[in-house]
């Protein structure tokens, strides 16, 4: 019989320092804010030196050295915020708390902070007040909350509950993500199918990562199986940072079942014995339901001891809850964030399947991959290959956003072509479309009849889209949009190598030129050979697709930056604007 | 250990089987620039991205990969060349280093860098961001403004009883190397020193031990680390008659050690005296314009409105302009103040200093002066600028060799203690 306890915060084989970013959190939620007293005390607690404590602290946004409030207002600064109104959002903020942004109010009450997206694109502006959403905000609305906590009322009582917005599914119940679920049903395959036999399905079905890379789930997982240290460890990698995408947010709210069936499977079919959401701080507002959903999966035997009654199988879950850090969708730094240090990215001397968490064998897989291969499991792979296009098996989640009539789910056929879901949507006058986010591809509407598809063949080069898909109409200023997400990335990268650490802060620089209309072509130029540095040089994920949009777009939409800007100027004069440079002297003007 | 075979841009070289790439490079007389690797970190942190090559036809960093059988590695094709070039030119633009006013000037790890690279100037607009310098150490001071952020100090010191003493801390553009007071206190003073050392600019610094030697061993000023260095100039067509040329001179931003240095040739001056005339100049203190010249030669940047006419001027004379020194480059120590607010500046000295009554002073302002610019400017970012010379000031030989090929197309050749930045 399966043993039926609670979910347990930590696994015994976890070292204590394991426990360091929850324990911040803690203190975080308790005393708004981790103080240098509570440096003193963690950094005695877990015998190491205040500076390392500290550095582990500082490196997640969600942890505040000063006091962030009794009420933490987050409001979202993403490209798609700042579209739908979040320059007046933050006014009105300001006038209702009495707090300006990166502040707190006289009275301690409301701490104000702009926060990169929470995944909450389809029903912006938004915002998470103590880690609860508030969505589709306008003044009034914020203005009726504002005075709601301020009589005592607590974010808890009043917040939105996201809509799932799942806009489209493929018709005639070929839904692979949205069909009923019914706990355990791929779980009971498993001792059929074997180890061996799931590996057999998804090499079947072609299933690769979704969470952008693609990489084939089935040689990952067969990889992490040959390995044969123990304890392994299978990682949910929920920290779905990449501006625009709320597809997992979707998946883990309606179906936190496949998801956590899915880590079974890997499980099971690796041989480990644990497993762990990573789930990003922004998305704490559904710890609730997984643990629960958790519970239930003990409570049906489908975890803890012989687990979906297969004898000698023992897998259990737990959810971690990172802290605003980008970086930590970044499998490696991921693994460095669980093991209760900073986020930063591991160089590849080895692949987590081999050392990975706590250096042992781990699967890091996305959220929808688990739930794919849930799905897999239950309908088999002769149906699901039904889905989708040869070569490119199945159907993907995109998260779609912007300017269009219809923002939500969309569950698409792989093969469908950008102009199909451009109508789908109600997509007005689109022009630019950034698609798998900021670090993605970037495509102009001319593009449109190209497919999105996994195959990425030399002759037939497909839109691979991880998740994000992002609508800009042709009023949106493509520098003030590239500026958006150089600031994004000038913030999130994680500080360790130079190209990422200084490129992002160089590009936002010559951006600024731009703006400010004392750019002519030869910065593009530049601005295309600096990204294109970065791109070879930087040492992880980030840095080497930070840059993907300036350079893309700068290729793409010539035509654009053409006609706003100067050709190049040979004039033995650069372009300066001396009013601003004499601007603060002016007012020492008798 | 096997040794094996390996090649660096198609010639065959040996090592030892697993050894470091930069390390193997090294023995067999090949140079590749590295700067966070330190033997005996293992393993290598891959951090500042310096050491940037081709290897089996991947862009990757070579203190991360070892030596395996038949490794094909590309190291000097002009594109890496200009890479490696750009990201060291990318630490000196995003710290604030003031190479002249610098504890670790001349056996500076990043200094000798831009040496062996050859970098006269940062392609990349300098980013002055304010950073502070952290006194409160008791032993030592962490100089913010120069930390390159390689991790030495980080993975490398820690005290008796296995605490850190170093950590990053922040993210992104804000990432930082803290220090941690407590365990700082508990280092040797050998331990202290030795992390001093270990720091490849000047941002560690032991108190009362920087300055032991005054001017410390300066390491890194004479010779090379390259076999064959050579210091390259786009090769002119030689003319064949010296004809007496026009230089126009001026000091902008700057302190005149430029022109004192340009003083400096002995009575190779009496040659020169010779072949040019200055026009505007301060040696011969013709104030305006009183025709067309060869060659401009500018020292300083622009701080305020007055230095932007004077270069624009200069710029519209003069066939040629060559910008010499730190200032005209990119700012210089005038750029120390790049990193706080104008308004800052102008109280502190002007309202709030120690010698100022209050209510007594204001800040000058005439329609006759010129106005105080935002920043300092180096006079790249004001009109075109045809030739660098770096140095603080640059050495004289530097000066009249550049002046000399650019006038009369004579051989260039820069010995490498001739190129400096202080």
């Amino acid at each position: 019989m399966s043993t039926h306890s609670a979910p347990k915060k930590h696994f015994s084989v976890e070292p204590v320092r394991s426990h360091l970013l929850s324990e911040l959190w803690q203190y975080q939620l308790q005393e708004g804010c981790i103080s240098e007293e509570s440096i003193k005390k963690l950094s005695a607690q877990y015998q190491l030196s205040e500076i390392e404590v500290a550095g582990v602290a500082s490196f997640y946004h969600f942890f505040h050295q000063q006091p962030a409030g009794k009420h933490t207002i987050y409001i979202n600064n993403s490209i798609i915020s700042e579209l739908k109104g979040f320059e007046r959002m933050k006014e009105t903020f300001e006038r209702e708390t009495g707090a300006h942004l990166n502040g707190v109010d006289a009275s301690g009450t409301f701490g104000l902070y702009a926060t990169p997206c929470i995944g909450l694109s389809d029903q912006e502006p938004a915002a998470l007040i103590d880690f609860y959403p508030f969505t589709n905000l306008n003044a009034l609305k914020v203005k009726e909350i504002i005075q709601k906590l301020k009589q005592g009322k607590s974010p808890a009582e009043i917040w939105d509950e996201p809509l799932d917005n799942i806009r489209y599914t493929p018709a005639n119940n070929r839904t692979i993500f949205f069909a009923p679920y019914i706990r355990g049903e791929a779980i009971k395959k498993l001792t059929d199918l074997g180890p061996d036999g799931v590996i057999e399905q998804l090499r079947i079905a072609e299933l690769s990562g979704r969470g952008g890379a693609f990489f084939p789930t089935g040689k990952k997982w067969d990889t992490c199986r040959s390995y044969k240290e123990s304890p392994k460890f299978i990682v949910c990698n929920a920290d779905e940072g990449e501006p625009g995408t709320f597809k997992d947010r979707v998946l883990l709210n309606n179906q936190p079942g496949s998801v956590l069936e899915g880590m079974v499977v890997a499980g099971y079919t690796v041989g480990a014995e644990y497993g762990i959401i990573y789930l990003r701080g922004e998305y704490r507002w559904l710890v609730n339901k997984l643990e629960t959903e958790i519970q239930a999966f003990h409570d049906n035997g489908l975890l803890g001891t012989d687990a979906g009654r297969i004898k000698g199988f023992n897998f259990d879950i737990r959810v971690e809850v990172g802290a605003g850090a980008y970086v930590c969708g970044e499998e490696t730094a991921l693994l460095e964030s669980l093991e209760g240090k900073r986020g930063e990215p591991r160089t590849k001397w080895f692949y987590p399947v081999e050392k990975g968490y706590l250096q042992l064998p781990t699967v890091v897989n996305n959220v929808e991959t688990f739930a794919a291969v849930a799905r897999l499991l239950q309908m088999g792979s002769f149906e699901y290959l039904k889905r989708g296009m040869p070569g490119s098996p199945g159907t993907k989640l995109i998260s779609l956003s912007g300017d269009c009539k219809l923002p939500g789910i969309y569950e698409i056929e792989w093969g469908i072509t950008v102009a199909e879901l451009l109508d789908q949507c109600g997509a007005e006058d689109p022009y630019f479309i950034q698609v798998s986010g900021p670090s993605g591809e970037c495509i102009s509407v001319k593009e449109k009849y190209r497919r999105i598809s996994m195959l990425d063949l030399m002759a037939q080069k497909d839109i691979r889209c991880g998740g994000s898909f992002m609508i800009f109409n042709s009023h949106r200023d493509l520098v003030h949009i590239l500026l958006n997400f150089s600031s994004f990335f000038k913030h999130e990268s994680c500080g360790v190598c130079t190209p990422c650490r200084a490129g992002n802060f160089i590009i936002q620089r010559k951006l600024e030129r731009f703006k400010n209309g004392l750019a002519d072509m030869n910065d593009l130029k530049e601005l295309r050979n600096w990204g294109t540095i970065m791109k070879t040089t930087s040492r992880c994920g980030l840095g080497k697709t930070a840059s993907n949009s300036v350079i893309q777009s700068i290729e793409k939409f010539n035509d654009y930056f053409a006609s706003r800007f100067a050709a190049t100027d040979n004039s033995t004069y650069r372009k300066f604007d001396h009013t601003t440079a004499v601007a603060e002297y002016e007012r020492y003007k008798p | 250990m096997a040794t094996c075979t390996f090649w660096i841009d198609g010639k065959k070289y040996e090592a030892e089987e697993g050894s470091n790439l930069v390390d193997a490079a090294k023995e067999n007389g090949v140079f590749i620039p590295s700067l966070c690797y330190f033997k005996h970190i293992d393993p290598p942190l891959g951090t500042c991205r310096t050491c940037t090559c081709k290897i089996n036809g991947r862009y990757n960093p070579a203190c991360t990969e070892s030596i395996k059988e038949g490794l094909k590695v590309e190291v000097n094709t002009p594109e890496l060349v200009d890479m490696r070039k750009a990201l060291v030119e990318m630490m000196f633009a995003e710290g604030n280093h003031f190479c002249p006013a610098c504890e670790k000037s001349g056996n500076c790890d990043l200094q000798h860098m831009g040496y062996e690279l050859g970098i006269s100037t940062s392609r990349f607009p300098h980013l002055f961001k304010d950073r502070l310098i952290d006194y409160q150490p008791k032993r030592m001071v962490m100089e913010h403004n120069r930390c390159i952020k390689c991790r030495r100090c980080v993975e490398e010191v820690f005290t008796s009883d296995g605490k850190r003493v170093f950590m990053y801390i922040n993210r992104g553009n804000e990432t930082q190397v803290g220090i941690d007071y407590v365990q700082e206190a508990k280092l040797s003073e050998s331990e202290a020193e030795k992390a001093m050392k270990m720091c490849p600019t000047g941002a560690i610094i032991v108190r009362g031990k920087s300055l032991s030697k005054p001017f410390g061993d300066r390491a890194f000023d004479m010779e090379s680390s390259q076999k064959h260095f050579k210091h390259t100039i786009t090769e002119k067509p030689k003319v064949a008659n010296f004809e007496k040329k026009t230089i126009a001179t001026v000091s902008l931003a700057g302190c005149f050690g430029c022109h004192m240095s340009m003083l400096d040739i002995d009575t190779d001056i009496l040659d020169i005296a010779e072949l040019v005339s200055f026009n505007k100049s301060p040696l011969t203190d013709i104030k305006t314009f009183t025709q067309r010249c060869h060659l401009g030669i500018v020292e300083g940047g622009c701080c305020n409105t007055e230095n932007i006419e004077t270069l624009k001027k200069f710029r519209e004379m003069c066939d040629i302009l060559v910008v010499m020194g730190e200032c005209a480059i990119w700012g210089g120590l005038p750029a120390m103040r790049n990193t706080i607010p104008l308004g800052e500046c102008l109280e502190e000295a002007y309202l709030n200093s120690v010698t100022s009554e209050k209510g007594e002073n204001t800040v000058p302002y005439h329609e006759d002066l010129p106005k105080i610019l935002d920043r300092v400017y180096g006079c790249n970012e004001i009109v075109k600028v045809d030739y660098t010379i770096p140095g603080c000031p640059p050495s004289p030989n530097h000066i009249w060799k550049v002046v000399k090929s650019l006038l009369w197309g004579e051989d260039y050749s820069l010995l490498y203690s001739e190129f400096k930045y202080d």
